[in-house]
């Protein structure tokens, strides 16, 4: 798990996480990472095979909600904080490219 | 049968479906925004369904409650569950994540069984939260691709669905025609869902893929957008038809997703499996776990109604016919079988109910069932022909019911008894010898001409069924006179 | 007057107009704040409206409630309807949220009025505020150094007296660090003691909303308005939580408080020198000290920054251009998607969105968070046995005093090494806080750690009241 990130690596987590990174900004990234992932290496000498991941700090089971109405939000106020808006809908570019 | 069951060489087809069902609540699965189709754009929204900052989702009991009536409908087992982030980026997704249930589902290890008995595995079915809907303007017609730009509605963003998948057993177009109808008449008895395919709130996906006995199943693909029961069947021939001949040339099936288009008759590439999507699953940290407890689940259970497969039975058994008779597949799906059992149970003829109800409603009988009673009893007494009768229940509906006996009376259609009926049959032994011999003979076909006979002379109104009766009664006495 | 105690009982009883306590908080604020930048934005014209209103029903003969007339400064990662929430981030920048946090209407209910929205490390990820898109936070202490962070602008409102107390959120220490460097008290409650709705999410299942204040009673109040079970959080505890106002006087005669054998070097002499001296007060208070071993707690610094990128990287991928905040135009939504955030996020929230992004790919999620998931068990049931055997335990807060700007320089994880101590409640969910005792180098702050079991904030409030009152009688020495 000590190995070196690769720059292609970091590029394709980049393009997963949606960053438009320069190229000075992978190469700083990846030697950044490449650092931090070597620190991290120090939880490799533990044995865990038999531990229980834990996701959660406090264990609640079972929370519901009732299927109730509640009021919602104004679709004006909601509209006018968008970035763009047209005929009470959201506008977007062209949705293409989008599988990676 | 379907034009597949001819498929070239000995290739066999294998396909398994997954069937995303939005569920009948009245509210979102994670908020409190209404669940409704078909309102203005963006009026059912809050912070959780636009993926506001600091929105937090708390699941819909409710939602929880359909989904485990799905499951335990299609018997599988209920258990201790947890929700996922399904991370992507979608303009109509927006968290960006789509909470789902992964390694842990609510329900798994089912099966649904066509009408046959073929039983069709059920892998699982999970929760999980809808998307909001796209609309794309410009270029080419409303087609994403060469669109302009695109609107996003998020009414639908965050509306319940249970994934039903199921394993790869389907083996022919028409067992998915069938897997998918069944399990529409499932949901409906159940009320989980209004399953209504031309409104999205169910939508099957098919993986499709080929090979021959006894070799490992092929590469599959992923059909989208198969939007009717029609186009399951079309979808899936056509692309079995394509993997097989790309395999006959001596090629390869990619792995893909490949999107039907209805108009065209074919499917074509949505996106290939090589780019594979890394959706990042972890274990959704502002959700806590779901364990239904044993209570909660013996309760939805034994609440559940009757279902379709149980109701055919049942009116088989009732009627004679069988299960997967036409008439009883129908009257089940259009859910008649219950007031079939009543004109039953109010003394009537349930055979002749089966028919008259499948023939003269679409859906629920408007005809008291006493009423039906009586003109079955009549009709099975000999005391009306089956067109009369037709012409009766035509007459009950118009008025709401009534006495089927005043309306024969009325139409003039008199009873026509053995009595009468008998100077007939002996008429036309008579007048049509040549085929009278040849039936006593045993020439089956030649009953066809005497009844003819008959039905002529009494102007209608004899019974066919009557009239058959006599004529073997009388060929018998022949039989044994020569003897 | 300062206390939120005294200035709620004061408004409540019509001694002191809240309107008064405001133009005192006001004239702080315009004479300091341009040199200390507390603030993403002073809500000058509302906190006056408000306090107004409240003296209004004081006047009626109603009461405004348990924190009438009390300015408080919100962390600006709490959303406020109407008013800008930004996260200090360039891509929230200017929104406004149509909605209120569940602790903003918690606070507007017991009479509270919000003075400002103060900055913080862009969504919380940092130890000194400097990542903030609006410019670094100064420490009251000391300008030229940090008041530590993330709810750097918290912190130093109220050791500026700009506000009389203060919303944090903690997710590795983000309450409790800038507690210690500001000299203030700083609370990171159990996890689900305070409901998270409302609060922008940095990492979900690490966040709390905690109080920092000038006194531990304070805080105990405050606490006791904003905590309680919350419908609205799926995580919050379904559970009535005890008065802590009414238990911070009990005393420690008798209480066993643990020292940690094990735990990681790398703290300053000073401040290990202030720890010290903090056991010594609370044995002479009647306390017992016993040892106790937590040896997963070196391992918590890894565990905690693979686990909190990896939900950050969920968590932020929501600002995508689509709904609200900035949108870089761009001929298609993909590149909208990728420029947006570019521009948008700065580099540390960048650089936690890669980590943790990568920690979850496919191929590498075991070796990772799987496997950080795993350590954090390992951490929490280590304090589970250690609070068998201790009451309390107690670390230092942050490992040296408030430092000067840019001391980290260049390097992450110089950083990171600054939560080492609070890092540990969060992937346990135990709660911690920081008690000002005394100072260290350069007469700057020390603050003491003070940790307890899974919902034993009142073990914590005696423990942390009891070196409240050592500390000033060793002032006044």
């Amino acid at each position: 798990m000590s190995e070196r990130i690769s720059a292609a690596v970091v590029e394709k987590v980049a393009r997963l996480a949606r960053l438009a990174l320069t190229p000075e900004e992978i190469e700083r990234t990846t030697a950044q990472l490449a650092g931090m992932l070597e620190h991290f290496a120090d939880i490799d000498a533990l044995q865990l095979d038999e531990v229980e991941p834990m996701a959660q700090p406090y264990p609640l089971e079972n929370v519901f909600r009732a299927d109730l109405i509640s009021p919602g939000l104004d679709r004006d106020e909601v509209l006018a904080a968008a970035p763009a808006a047209e005929d009470g809908r959201f506008r977007v570019p062209p949705i293409i490219g989008l599988d990676i | 049968m379907s034009a597949l069951d001819g498929l070239p060489g000995d290739w066999q087809l294998v396909v398994g479906l997954e069937v995303h069902v939005e569920l009948a609540t009245v509210t979102k699965l994670f908020s409190a925004s209404p669940n409704r189709f078909g309102d203005e754009p963006n009026t059912n929204i809050d912070p959780v369904t636009l993926g506001l900052p600091g929105a937090l989702p708390v699941l819909n009991r409710q939602a929880v409650e359909l989904g485990m009536r799905i499951g335990l409908a299609l018997n599988c087992s209920v258990r201790r569950c947890t929700f996922h982030r399904k991370n992507y980026f979608y303009p109509d997704m927006p968290k960006a994540y789509q909470i789902s249930q992964y390694d842990q589902p609510l329900n798994v290890d089912g099966f649904l069984a066509l009408p046959d008995g073929t039983r069709i595995g059920i892998e699982r079915a999970h929760l999980e939260e809808d998307t909001g809907k796209s609309t794309h303007f410009g270029g080419a017609g409303g087609r994403i691709h060469g669109s302009d730009y695109s609107l996003i509605d998020f009414n639908r963003a965050g509306v319940p669905l249970v994934e039903i998948v199921s394993r790869p057993d389907i083996r022919t177009a028409e067992q998915a025609r069938q897997y998918v109808t069944e399990l529409r008449g499932i949901l409906l008895a159940i009320e989980a869902s209004d399953a209504k395919m031309e409104e999205g709130s169910m939508r099957v996906d098919a993986n499709v893929s080929v090979h021959k006995p006894g070799t490992p199943f092929g590469t599959r693909c992923e059909i989208k957008n198969v939007n009717s029961v029609r186009s399951i069947g079309r979808a899936i021939e056509y692309e079995a038809r394509r993997q097989i001949d790309l395999l006959e040339a001596g090629d390869q099936v990619r792995q893909e997703t490949r999107h039907w288009n209805e108009t065209e008759g074919r499917t074509h590439t949505l996106r290939t499996k090589e780019d594979a999507d890394d959706y990042r699953y972890f274990l959704e940290p502002d959700l806590v776990p779901l364990a239904p407890s044993p209570e909660w689940i013996a309760e939805v259970r034994d609440a559940l109604p009757m279902l379709p497969a149980a109701r055919r039975d049942r009116l088989a058994q009732a009627t004679g016919a069988e299960p997967d008779s036409e008439a009883v597949m129908v009257v089940v799906d259009r859910a008649q079988d219950e007031y079939v059992l009543a004109v039953g149970a109010a003394g009537g003829d349930v055979a002749r109910a089966l028919v008259h109800v499948k023939e003269a409603w679409a859906d629920s009988p408007s005809v008291p069932a006493a009423d039906l009673a009586k003109l079955t009893t009549m009709e099975v007494g000999g005391k009306l022909t089956a067109t009369q009768a037709k012409t009766v229940v035509a007459e009950l509906i118009a008025n709401g019911g009534g006495d089927p006996e005043a309306i024969a009376a009325a139409k003039g259609f008199e009873a026509m008894g053995a009595d009468t009926l008998g100077p007939l049959v002996d008429q036309a032994i008579l007048e049509n010898a040549e085929a009278w011999g040849k039936f006593i003979a045993g020439e089956g076909k030649a009953m066809g001409a005497l009844v003819g006979a008959v039905m002529k002379l009494s102007q209608g109104k004899a019974d066919g069924k009557a009239v058959t009766a006599q004529l073997n009664v009388r060929r018998d006495e022949a039989a044994s006179t020569h003897s | 007057m300062a206390g939120a105690i005294e200035i709620a009982a004061r408004v409540r009883d019509g001694s002191v107009k809240s309107a008064e306590v405001i133009e005192q908080h006001l004239a702080r604020i315009d004479a300091r704040e341009p040199e200390i930048h507390a603030f993403n934005l002073v809500m000058a014209d509302e906190a006056r409206a408000r306090a107004g209103a409240i003296d209004a029903m004081v006047a009626a003969g109603r009461d405004p409630g348990p924190l009438a007339g009390v300015p408080i400064a919100l962390k600006d990662n709490m959303c406020t309807h109407g008013v800008p929430t930004t996260c200090s981030s360039k891509i929230l920048e200017g929104w406004k949220p149509p909605y209120d946090a569940t602790v903003v209407t918690r606070l507007a209910a017991a009479g509270a009025v919000i003075v400002g929205k103060t900055n913080l490390d862009e969504f919380a990820m940092g130890s000194s505020t400097e990542n903030s898109a609006f410019g670094p936070t100064r420490n009251p202490h000391d300008t030229s150094r940090v008041p530590g962070g993330s709810s750097g602008g918290s912190a130093a409102a109220v050791a500026a007296g700009f506000a009389s107390v203060g919303l944090g959120s903690d997710t590795g220490g983000s309450i409790r660090q800038p507690a210690a460097l500001c000299g203030v008290v700083g609370v990171k409650p159990t996890y689900g003691y305070v409901s998270r709705y409302g609060l922008v999410a940095f990492a979900s299942s690490l966040d709390q909303i905690g109080p920092l204040t000038t006194s531990v009673a304070d805080a105990a109040l405050l606490l006791d308005v904003i905590g309680g079970h919350d419908p609205m959080d799926s995580t919050s505890i379904p559970l009535a939580h005890p008065s802590l106002v009414d238990v911070i006087d009990q005393g420690v005669e008798g209480m066993r408080v643990g020292r940690i054998t094990d735990l990681p070097e790398g703290a300053d002499p000073d401040v290990l020198e202030r720890t010290e001296q903090a056991f010594d007060a609370l044995r002479a208070a009647g306390a017992t000290i016993v040892d106790v071993q937590v040896p997963a707690f070196t391992f918590g610094l890894t565990a905690y920054y693979l686990i909190a990128p990896a939900e950050a990287s969920s968590n932020l991928a929501r600002y995508d251009g689509v709904r609200y905040g900035l949108r870089v135009v761009a001929p298609d939504t993909n590149a909208m998607y990728g420029l947006t955030r570019a521009a948008g996020f700065g580099d540390e929230v960048k650089r936690r969105i890669m980590l943790g992004t990568y920690a979850l790919s496919a191929g590498y999620y075991d070796a990772y968070y799987g496997k950080a998931l795993k350590v954090r068990r390992l951490i929490h049931d280590e304090f589970e046995r250690a609070y068998q055997h201790a009451d309390v335990l107690l670390t230092p807060a942050s490992p040296s005093v408030a430092f000067p700007f840019g001391a980290k320089g260049d390097n992450p994880l110089a950083m990171y090494l600054c939560d080492v101590y609070t890092i540990p409640a969060n992937l346990s969910g135990h709660p911690g806080m920081s008690v000002p005792f005394g100072t260290g180098t350069d007469d700057l702050p020390v603050g003491v750690q003070v940790l307890a079991g899974t919902l034993c904030e009142p073990h914590m409030f005696t423990a942390a009241a009891a070196l409240e009152r050592a500390a000033a009688s060793e002032v006044r020495r």
